[in-house]
């Protein structure tokens, strides 16, 4: 397909569970195999997903600071939204894909990096819980508002809430 | 049915048959015929979807036992 007849393909990802996280990715690396211009916008939880598994403690002032100790984020510490049962669920689920020889979400992000998926953070939630371009990992392009991703889906014929 | 090169999917489970395809076709020469085998029925439906979405043809798809054989010939420029 050419470049200027491109499908296009955005994704609010408001959830920061890995269930809802593979969701997102499954639809976004199948919608580039199908040709499409995927764009996902990562927002609030979601934005866990993208954040260094290495972070500390981010953020200026007590409030971001306490918020980024309690919401540290990162694909390791992502969690299901059924059945985590204090990690043991998450922990057997990680171990079924394994044994299916899955991709694990990470394996995920990479491909759809690699696929030409752009991975955009909502520059509202990054403002309040003090995160910026360095707080994720690499290839998270530029930090975009309400407008960018509106200007992505007013071209799209899919937009999905996930 | 004769193909110009094979791509093993068994074992893996959507979306790895479409990504690990579209990946194979993108390599192939237009006209040339990819078969895939798996084991996910899902393929059954999404191959043709891929191929309707993508422009490519799909020739055929034949279900053995288990062992899922789907042909795609590539004539997306």
């Amino acid at each position: 397909m050419a470049e200027a007849e491109k499908e296009k393909l955005t994704i609010v990802v408001f959830s920061g569970e890995l269930d809802k996280a593979l969701a997102a990715f499954i639809i976004a690396t199948t919608g580039a195999s199908m040709g499409m211009d995927v764009t996902m916008f990562f927002t609030f939880w979601g934005l866990n997903i993208l954040k260094k598994n290495e972070t500390r403690m981010g953020g200026k002032g007590f409030k971001q600071k306490m918020f980024s100790l309690l919401n540290k984020g990162g694909t390791k510490r992502l969690k299901l939204s059924h059945f985590h049962m204090f990690g043991l669920g998450t922990w057997m689920m990680k171990l079924v894909m394994k044994d299916s020889h899955y991709p694990s979400i990470d394996e995920f992000i990479t491909m759809a990096k690699e696929m030409g998926v752009k991975l955009i953070p909502c520059s509202t939630t990054c403002g309040m819980f003090g995160l910026t371009e360095g707080s994720f990992r690499s290839g998270v392009e530029g930090i975009a508002g309400a407008a960018y991703f509106l200007g992505e889906a007013r071209k799209a014929k899919l937009t999905l809430f996930i | 049915m004769k193909a110009d090169a094979t791509l093993d999917c068994v074992g893996l489970y959507c979306p790895m048959p479409i990504v690990k395809a579209a990946q194979k076709i993108k390599e192939m020469k237009p006209g040339e015929v990819l078969e895939v085998l798996a084991d996910d029925k899902g393929i059954k439906l999404d191959m043709p979807a891929w191929c309707q979405t993508t422009g490519n043809e799909c020739l055929a798809i034949e279900e053995n036992g288990g062992e899922i054989k789907v042909y795609v010939r590539k004539t997306q420029k």
